[in-house]
C-alpha cells in the first residue's frame, strides 16, 4: 500500500508538473510533448487503479493518435511560436483569475454539500473490472446500441468531410480554389 | 440479455431508415453526376415507405435493446413529424439543389441520417443515447448548412452552428456526466428511481441544468438562440426549412421524455427555468421579430417564439395527472408548427429563385395578382403561424393554452396571449403586402414546389377545421405513458 502511495505521489508530481509544462510553455511544440508526458503519466494511473484497457486506450489514442495529429498542424501550420504573448490576452488575465476562483467556489460547494459519494463499484474486490473482456461484454450486450449508433454517427461526419472538401468533379477543380480565384 | 429484449422486430423502421441511407451511399456512386435526382427519388421512397410502415402501427408499447429505446405512441407520432418534414424537404431539394448549382448526391443520405437521429432521440430512454442521437442529428446538419459551400453566407453559417453547436454538446456531456455521478445510472427509470430516493443535490441539479442548456440551444430557445437568424438566412433555404421543424421536434422530444420520467419528481426544481424559458423566447422571439426586414431572418425569429409557446406546453408536465395533457400538446404543437413553417419556407424559396426577386419582405409586394395560389397559401401559413383560426396554428395554441391553465399557470397564458398579439404585427404585414402593395417578376414554381405548398396548405386548413380526430389520435397514443 504504501509502495502504491509512493508511486503514486511521484507519478501525481510529474503530471502536474507536465501539465503546468504545457500551458507555461510559449513554444506549441513544446506544449504537445508536454502534453504527451502527461497522457503517458495518466496511463499509468489507470494501470494503477486495476484497468489496463482505458490505459491501453488511453496511450494508442490520446498519446498516439491524437498527439501526432496535433503535432502534424502544429508543423503544418509553422506555429510554433507565440507572437504576443502578453499583449493578446492582456485584459483576460484578471478575469480569468475571478473565473477559475468562481469555478473552485462553486465546484467546493458542490462537493462539500454531496460529499464524496463512494465509487459505484468496489474496485479493489472486482478481478474483471476494467479488463478487456469485461468492457467487450459491456459494449456489445448492454450498450450495443450505442455501440453501433456510434458507428452510423461516425459514418454520416465522414461522408460530411468529404462532401466539404471534396474537388468536384465537373469543375475539375476544388470549390475552395475556385472561390479564392474569383475574389 | 438475451435475445428476445433486443426487440429487433420492433425497431425494423429505424433500422431499415438507416440501412436505407448507407445503401444510398453506394448506390449514389453509379449515379452519373447529372442525374442526382434519382437519388433524391430514391431518398424519398425510403421516407415515405418508413412514413407509412410506422403510421401503421402506432399504438405500440414496446422497448428495445434492453430497455434504451421505447417504442410509443410518443415516439411514433414524432416520427412521423420527422418523417413528413423529411419527405417535404427532399422534395422541395430535388428543384433546389440544381437551381443553385449545388446538387450532389451525398445530400440526400446526410438527410436520411438526420432523421435517423431524430427518430432515435425521441426513443432514447437513456442519456448516452440521447447524445448520440443529437449528434447523429447535429452533424449531418452541419453539413447540410455549409451545402452551398462556395457561398460565403452559408460557409458562415455552418461554421457559426457547427462552432456553437459543438459547444453546447460539452455542456450537455459534462451536464450527463454529473447526473450519473450523481445517481449513478444513465437509464431514465433508474435515474427516476435514484432521484426519488435521494431528492435532489447540487450535483444533480447542475447536471440537470448543464444537460437543459445543450437541448435548449437546438430548440433555440432564449437566452441560447443567438445563433438561430444567422444560420437560418445563411443556409440553403430547403436545409432551414427542414432543420427548423426536425432538429427542435427531436429535441423536444428528449426534453418531455426526460423530464417526464426521469426527472418527474424533481418538478419544482425544473418547473421555473422551463417557465423562464418560454417568457424569454415569446417575448424576446417576437419582439425581435417586428424589426426585420428579411423574410428569412424573421422566420427565424418566429421559430424561436413558437420554441417558447413548446416549452408552455411542457411547464405542466410536472403535475402529475396532467403530463400526458402536456405531452399530446406539444406533439400537436410540434405536428403544427411544422406543417406551417415548411410550407412558408416552400413560398420563400419560390419567391427566392423568382427573377427580381429576393428574400425581402418587400420582395411579396403584389405576390397576390402575380401568383393568387402561393399568396393565399401564404395567408394561410402565416395566420396560422399567428395562431388564428381557421387555422391548425390556432387549435395548436388553444391546447397548449388549455394545459397551462389546468395547471395553474394562468399568468403564463396571459404572457402568451400577449406574445401572440404582437406577432400578429409581423405576420400580418406580410399578408398586407403581399395583397395591398402592387410589385412586379413573374413566380415560376416547379411541380415538387407546388405540390409541397398545396399539401402543407390543404393540412394546415383541414386540420384548423377538423382537428378532433388527430387530436384523438394523439391522446390515446400517449395516454399512461408519462
Amino acid at each position: 500500500m504504501t509502495a502504491e502511495l509512493i508511486i503514486f505521489v511521484l507519478l501525481a508530481v510529474i503530471a502536474v508538473a507536465a501539465a503546468l509544462g504545457m500551458l507555461l510553455s510559449s513554444n506549441a511544440i513544446y506544449s504537445a510533448l508536454f502534453l504527451v508526458v502527461n497522457f503517458g503519466v495518466v496511463a499509468t494511473f489507470y494501470l494503477l487503479l486495476g484497468a489496463p484497457f482505458i490505459a491501453m486506450v488511453q496511450v494508442t489514442v490520446y498519446a498516439g493518435a491524437i498527439m501526432v495529429l496535433f503535432l502534424f498542424v502544429i508543423m503544418l501550420l509553422g506555429a510554433e511560436r507565440l507572437r504576443h504573448p502578453n499583449q493578446v490576452l492582456s485584459w483576460q488575465q484578471p478575469l480569468a483569475v475571478v473565473l477559475v476562483m468562481a469555478l473552485l467556489g462553486f465546484a467546493g460547494y458542490v462537493v462539500s454539500m454531496q460529499g464524496l459519494a463512494s465509487p459505484p463499484v468496489d474496485v479493489a474486490n472486482t478481478v474483471s473490472y476494467g479488463s478487456p473482456a469485461a468492457i467487450g461484454e459491456l459494449l456489445f450486450r448492454e450498450y450495443l446500441f450505442p455501440f453501433e449508433a456510434t458507428s452510423l454517427l461516425l459514418l454520416s461526419a465522414m461522408v460530411g468531410v468529404v462532401v466539404l472538401t471534396a474537388v468536384d468533379a465537373r469543375r475539375g477543380v476544388s470549390r475552395g480554389v475556385s472561390r479564392d480565384r474569383r475574389s | 440479455m438475451t435475445i428476445s429484449n433486443l426487440n429487433l422486430v420492433g425497431t425494423l423502421p429505424l433500422l431499415f431508415l438507416s440501412a436505407w441511407a448507407c445503401g444510398l451511399l453506394l448506390v449514389d456512386l453509379w449515379i452519373p453526376g447529372d442525374r442526382k435526382h434519382m437519388t433524391g427519388w430514391m431518398a424519398l421512397s425510403g421516407f415515405a415507405i418508413t412514413f407509412f410502415w410506422v403510421s401503421s402501427n402506432l399504438g405500440q408499447r414496446e422497448e428495445a435493446f434492453g430497455g434504451m429505446l421505447a417504442i410509443d405512441g410518443f415516439s411514433n407520432l414524432l416520427h412521423l413529424v420527422f418523417l413528413g418534414s423529411g419527405i417535404l424537404a427532399t422534395l422541395l431539394a430535388l428543384n433546389y439543389l440544381k437551381q443553385h448549382d449545388i446538387e450532389r448526391g451525398e445530400f440526400y443520405p446526410l438527410m436520411l441520417f438526420s432523421v435517423v437521429g431524430m427518430m432515435i432521440m425521441s426513443m432514447a430512454k437513456d442519456l448516452i443515447v440521447v447524445f448520440l442521437a443529437l449528434e447523429m442529428l447535429s452533424i449531418p446538419l452541419y453539413v447540410l448548412v455549409g451545402f452551398a459551400r462556395t457561398r460565403a453566407d452559408s460557409e458562415e453559417s455552418a461554421l457559426k452552428y457547427f462552432l456553437l453547436g459543438a459547444f453546447s454538446s460539452a455542456f450537455q456531456v459534462y451536464g450527463i456526466a454529473l447526473i450519473y455521478g450523481a445517481t449513478q445510472a444513465t437509464g431514465f427509470a433508474a435515474i427516476g428511481d435514484a432521484v426519488a430516493i435521494s431528492g435532489a443535490s447540487p450535483l444533480l441539479l447542475a447536471g440537470i441544468g448543464l444537460m437543459l442548456v445543450g437541448l435548449a440551444f437546438k430548440v433555440s430557445a432564449v437566452p441560447l438562440h443567438m445563433w438561430t437568424p444567422d444560420v437560418y438566412q445563411g443556409a440553403p433555404s430547403v436545409v432551414t426549412g427542414f432543420m427548423s421543424v426536425g432538429a427542435k421536434a427531436a429535441g423536444f422530444a428528449a426534453i418531455v421524455r426526460i423530464f417526464f420520467s426521469a426527472f418527474h419528481s424533481l418538478a419544482a426544481d425544473w418547473a421555473p427555468v422551463i417557465v423562464l424559458f418560454a417568457v424569454l423566447s415569446t417575448v424576446i422571439g417576437n419582439v425581435a421579430a417586428i424589426s426585420q426586414t428579411s423574410i428569412k431572418r424573421m422566420l427565424a425569429f418566429s421559430s424561436i417564439a413558437h420554441a417558447g409557446y413548446v416549452f408552455v406546453a411542457i411547464v405542466p408536465g410536472g403535475y402529475g395527472a396532467l403530463s400526458d395533457f402536456a405531452a399530446s400538446a406539444v406533439i400537436f404543437y410540434l405536428a403544427a408548427y411544422g406543417l406551417t413553417n415548411i410550407g412558408a419556407w416552400s413560398v420563400v424559396i419560390a419567391v427566392d429563385h423568382a427573377d427580381g426577386m429576393g428574400s425581402d419582405i418587400s420582395n411579396y409586394a403584389g405576390l397576390a395578382r402575380r401568383s393568387p395560389g402561393l399568396a393565399a397559401a401564404m395567408t394561410l401559413f402565416m395566420l396560422s403561424l399567428t395562431g388564428l383560426p381557421p387555422t391548425m396554428g390556432f387549435v395548436a395554441k388553444f391546447y397548449v393554452f388549455r394545459a397551462a391553465l389546468a395547471a395553474g399557470y394562468t399568468w403564463l397564458v396571459v404572457v402568451g396571449v400577449v406574445t401572440v398579439l404582437i406577432s400578429a404585427y409581423y405576420y400580418l404585414r406580410v399578408i398586407v403586402v403581399m395583397w395591398m402593395n402592387s410589385g412586379d417578376g413573374q413566380v415560376v414554381t416547379p411541380r415538387a414546389l407546388n405540390f409541397t405548398v398545396g399539401v402543407t396548405a390543404a393540412a394546415t386548413l383541414v386540420l384548423g377545421l377538423l382537428p378532433g380526430p388527430l387530436m384523438a389520435i394523439v391522446e390515446s397514443s400517449v395516454r399512461g405513458l408519462f
